[in-house]
């Protein structure tokens, strides 16, 4: 089934310098999300997967800078617009959530109140029909008694309610896209739950498409029809989400398969960690960002990045060994 | 595994109540519960898992256990001796076997110590001279996967999973026979758990160290613990062999926790994480009658909301491998079956 | 996949540490604070190397007394022919060592309160901080007074008793240990408030935690970790307290119950001043310039110190 692509972003480079030297967040990240998918962005602290976010919302905190690349919604040039333009993208045709919901909301306004400000940010009419779409907006994120707890302010909300509020401020004007970089990290996972599903019920009855950024694999598997994994900056490895997990084709997404902890068994050999650590954006190695870490490494891989290979219809890895049509042992049985 | 049938440690009846805040100066006075009426044995050699959501009171246990926080009433046994009877100096002593790693790498390593001081300190504080304080932090160091240089370094250098083998190795440096390891993995990256994990687990080979393993993350706790007590608002609602819990529980409560944890998906699961539990947990201070769980109970609704749930608080009962704080215990598996997952053969 | 565009702005890594001097940067960055250290260090200059100045600060020469400042006295000389620049210079070793002396007495007194009502907590600490709160009701002006009076009252005329050595020990600073104890009983309430909230903080850090299971006494935690960790918070203190110093040791030698003369100090040069102000403006401006310059050099450091401490700024600086 083809969608129409809203997002689409080509070559994303995000700079900052440091005393270090200039790290390379993001380092030449291309990909595209369709209507009414759900996108899973998955890699550890550090890869840059909440820069990439925050570098489609042209939210890069100071002194970063995007140094090269196109980010296009429906057709137009995100890069390119001047800020008052931005802004009036930002909140309406995307929205975004993050993961701590205390710092997301303001904690001297009433809940309803700062579901209406986004509204009225955004060309509604100050007055009692907005009034009435903010208590709509937190009946459908599940607040009980909504015409009450839109009075409340945010301290007498538990972080599970907080961040359905953030939630309805991120969806209050019916973007097309919401980013949620992180939603659950910080919510117990009963809460996560309830929260993943209502997710999942925002995108089949709306169709918002959702770009979900997590490091957590079995999430991202449950909830993400297509993933991209990320490492040092860039997309390693792409694809649908079961396939990507079953048969992995670069290194790092069969080294993470092994490394996490599985609640459903508790496996006889162990856990297998990866060796070394992440590493430094200001000092990435030679060629390959991954190479220090990978079992398989080549001299190829110490000289020259690998580009983008195709390894099937709709699935690309950056890794010369999948050229030559390797594959990992991933999560399906051999 | 247990490999001795001795009790190192031992709590009976313990409870942790903080006042709360009052509505008014004459209003009763209102207590949070967050450990109430706990009684458990860690085995030696054993590594007892504690499991929970936030609120549930297994930090505080964690750190009554050991007593940095005095318990409201109860008891706790370690080497046969009765820890809430001893005064602060006896007890400082008393309890020095009794180790524990704590959650934020960056907040349990003193900034201004260089790690030579900081894994020293135990050492330190028994009056070990220099130059064998030295030798034996440079030993510890090389046990915990750090290189002797490191002794000079301050902690801002290291990265988190650094950070938390320097505290590991401070624990190790008390030669303790039991460790209270305090979410130790919840701050790392995902691939650095598993180094750490492995380390925990080849220092216990080695050591012969116990271990009390508080986590909220219910798939490392399968990995690494051989009994597990699941926590529900300040008191234990199942205690089991791990395998026991994970695969046949018996509280409803552990059924939901458990069903809501995402699985891997494979090619013929791809399932949505089913949902068991709406709402918040009661607030603490104002704790539902009978069974605490009851309000939520995914059971309680499909057995018709029996009026014993609400009258009665239930007692963990159960044989010696398995025990479930409900008075329907023994058809939560039967209830619970269409509503999990099928589970993946290890 | 289409090529990407072309590149938009390119960015140059940030300034080597390496090239350049720190302190260019910093000049750059912050000409005030760079105006405020110099001036400070010329007052310390000034204080350390009187002895080298040309005129006696305590010579009179009534023929030449009252002159405008001039080539030869830079600064004038006072109502008995002495040299204001010589005293001015005197005065600043005085100030300076009123100031300093009385704040490590002041923040000493402030950190063992602060440490030990944070430590202790419950019933001490709430007692403890009810007699801050009151003593903070009291007019720190009108206390110093009183002390000072006091402290003169028992110690300038004694020659035997007890308090005789002490007497004695006052009589040769010139009147400066009044002035010492005087600043140093008053000044320290704010330094025990910052260092009891740090303790409160600090003694549920989780290192401490480790050092009680370890079997640390509460005295070596409290040296090993809780002061150490206590310093920039200290620091910030003394960053109030010395400014505070000087301006109430002015205060109370013009009064009249700082130091005694002939000692000089800016205090008690203003006094002089002030009673000459419609003829000879010249002993009033000096004193109360130099006073009032010192005082602004030591808030823009007292700032900058305070904002290199601030975890918040930190963060944002670090980038």
């Amino acid at each position: 089934m083809s969608r129409e692509p809203i997002l689409s972003v080509e070559g994303l480079r995000v700079a900052i310098p440091s005393p270090r030297g200039i790290v390379e967040a993001v380092d030449g990240v291309s990909f595209g999300v369709a209507s009414r998918e759900v996108v899973g962005i998955v890699g550890e602290s550090g890869c840059g997967k909440s820069m990439l976010a925050m570098s489609i919302m042209r939210l890069i905190p100071e002194p970063g800078r995007i140094v090269a690349g196109r980010v296009t919604l429906v057709g137009r040039d995100l890069l390119g617009l001047p800020e008052r333009e931005m802004r009036k993208v930002r909140g309406s045709e995307i929205g975004m959530i993050f993961q701590d919901p205390s710092a997301s909301l303001n904690p001297v306004m009433r809940i309803g109140r700062q579901i209406e400000e986004t509204i009225e940010a955004h060309g509604g009419a100050v007055g009692s029909a907005t009034r009435d779409r903010a208590i709509d907006m937190l009946r459908a994120v599940r607040i009980p008694e909504p015409a009450v707890r839109a009075r409340d302010y945010p301290y007498q909300y538990s972080g599970g309610m907080r961040q359905r509020v953030v939630i309805a401020i991120g969806t209050a004007n019916r973007p097309k896209l919401l980013i949620a970089d992180e939603p659950t990290t910080a919510l117990d996972v009963t809460v996560q739950a309830q929260i993943m599903d209502l997710l999942r019920a925002m995108n089949e009855e709306t169709g918002t498409a959702i770009i979900l950024i997590t490091h957590n694999i079995a999430l991202v598997s449950r909830f993400c029809a297509r993933i991209l994994v990320m490492y040092a900056g860039r997309i390693v490895e792409s694809g649908p989400t079961a396939d990507v997990f079953a048969r992995p084709s670069h290194p790092y997404t069969a080294a993470l398969l092994r490394a996490v902890p599985r609640v459903e068994a508790r496996l006889r050999e162990g856990l297998t960690a990866i060796e070394g650590r992440p590493p430094d954006l200001a000092r990435k190695p030679s060629g390959c960002a991954y190479h220090p870490r990978c079992a398989l490494r080549g001299d190829i891989c110490v000289r020259e990045a690998p580009p983008e290979i195709e390894v099937a219809a709709g699935r690309t890895a950056r890794c010369w060994a999948a050229e030559l049509g390797i594959v990992w042992k991933g999560s399906a049985p051999s | 595994m247990t490999t001795e049938s001795n009790a190192i440690l031992a709590a009976r009846d313990l409870s942790v109540w903080f006042s709360a805040r009052r509505p008014s100066v004459f209003a009763k006075r209102r207590w949070v519960r967050a450990v109430d009426g706990i009684s458990l044995t860690v085995m030696a050699g054993e590594t007892l898992g504690i499991v929970g959501e936030s609120g549930c009171g297994k930090t505080t246990l964690g750190r009554t256990l050991v007593l940095l926080t005095r318990p409201t009433s109860g008891h706790v046994e370690f080497a046969g001796r009765e820890l809430t009877a001893l005064s602060s100096r006896t007890l400082r002593a008393a309890r020095r076997r009794l180790q524990m790693i704590f959650q934020d790498p960056y907040a349990s390593l003193d900034p201004r110590q260089a790690v030579e001081a900081i894994v020293g300190e135990p050492l330190r504080i028994v009056g070990i001279a220099a130059a064998k304080r030295r030798q034996r932090v440079a030993e510890l160091l090389d046990l915990v996967g750090l290189g002797a240089e490191t002794m000079r370094r301050l902690p801002r250098e290291f990265s988190g999973g650094q950070r938390q083998r320097i505290g590991i190795a401070r624990a190790l440096a008390a030669d303790p026979q039991l460790i209270i390891c305090d979410e130790p993995l919840s701050a790392l990256d995902v691939s650095v758990q598993a180094q750490i994990v492995n380390l925990l687990l080849r220092l216990q080979r080695e050591l012969s160290l116990t271990y009390v393993f508080i986590s909220h993350d219910l798939a490392v706790v399968r990995q690494i613990a051989d009994r597990v007590a699941v926590m529900y608002l300040g008191t234990i609602v199942e205690l089991a062999q791990t395998e026991q819990l994970f695969r046949a529980p018996r509280h409803p409560y552990s059924v939901a926790l458990l069903s809501a944890v995402p699985t891997l998906a494979t090619e013929g699961d791809t399932d949505p994480t089913p949902v068991l539990l709406s709402g918040d947990p009661p607030s603490p201070v104002n704790l539902p009658t009978g069974c605490r769980f009851h309000t939520r109970c995914w059971l309680r609704e499909k057995l018709g909301n029996p009026a014993i749930c609400a009258e009665q608080p239930p007692a963990l009962a159960g044989d010696t491998m398995h025990q479930a704080a409900c008075h329907f215990a023994d058809e939560t598996a039967a209830h619970a079956a269409p509503l999990l997952r099928p589970e993946r053969a290890s | 996949m289409s090529a990407p565009a072309v590149e938009t702005t390119s960015v140059t890594p940030a300034a080597n540490p390496g090239r350049g001097t720190a302190l260019l940067r910093l000049v750059r960055r912050n000409p005030a604070l760079v105006a405020s250290l110099a001036l400070l260090a010329i007052v310390v200059a000034a204080a350390i190397l009187s002895p080298l100045l040309p005129y006696d600060a305590y010579r009179q020469d009534i023929l030449h007394r009252n002159a405008r400042p001039s080539l030869q006295h830079w600064f004038g000389t006072d109502e008995l022919g002495r040299d204001m620049t010589a005293r001015l210079a005197v005065g600043a070793r005085v100030s300076l060592i009123v100031a300093l002396t009385s704040s490590l007495i002041a923040v000493a007194i402030g950190v063992v309160i602060g440490m030990v009502a944070g430590y202790l907590g419950g019933l001490s600490d709430s007692t403890i901080m009810r007699f801050v709160d009151s003593m903070y009701a009291f007019p720190e002006t009108l206390f110093a007074i009183l002390i000072a009076s006091l402290v003169k009252g028992q110690l300038a005329g004694q020659s035997t008793g007890l308090l005789a050595p002490l007497a004695e020990a006052y009589r040769l600073s010139g009147g400066l240990l009044g002035v010492l104890l005087t600043l140093g009983f008053t000044c320290w309430l704010t330094t025990s408030r910052l260092v009891r909230s740090q303790v409160l903080s600090l003694k549920n850090a989780e290192y401490v935690l480790a050092s009680r299971l370890a079997g640390a006494s509460h005295t070596f935690i409290i040296r090993t970790h809780l002061l150490p960790n206590s310093l920039p918070v200290i620091l910030v203190a003394v960053t109030f307290v010395v400014p505070n110093a000087i301006l109430l040791e002015a205060g109370l030698s013009f009064i009249g119950v700082g130091v005694d003369p002939p000692t000089p100090s800016w205090g008690t040069m203003i006094a002089g001043g002030v009673q000459s102000i419609q003829s000879y403006p010249h002993l009033l401006i000096a004193p109360a310039v130099a006073i009032g310059a010192t005082l602004l050099a030591l808030n823009v450091v007292g700032d900058a110190l305070r904002d290199l401490f601030d975890p918040a700024l930190r963060a944002s600086r670090r980038g």
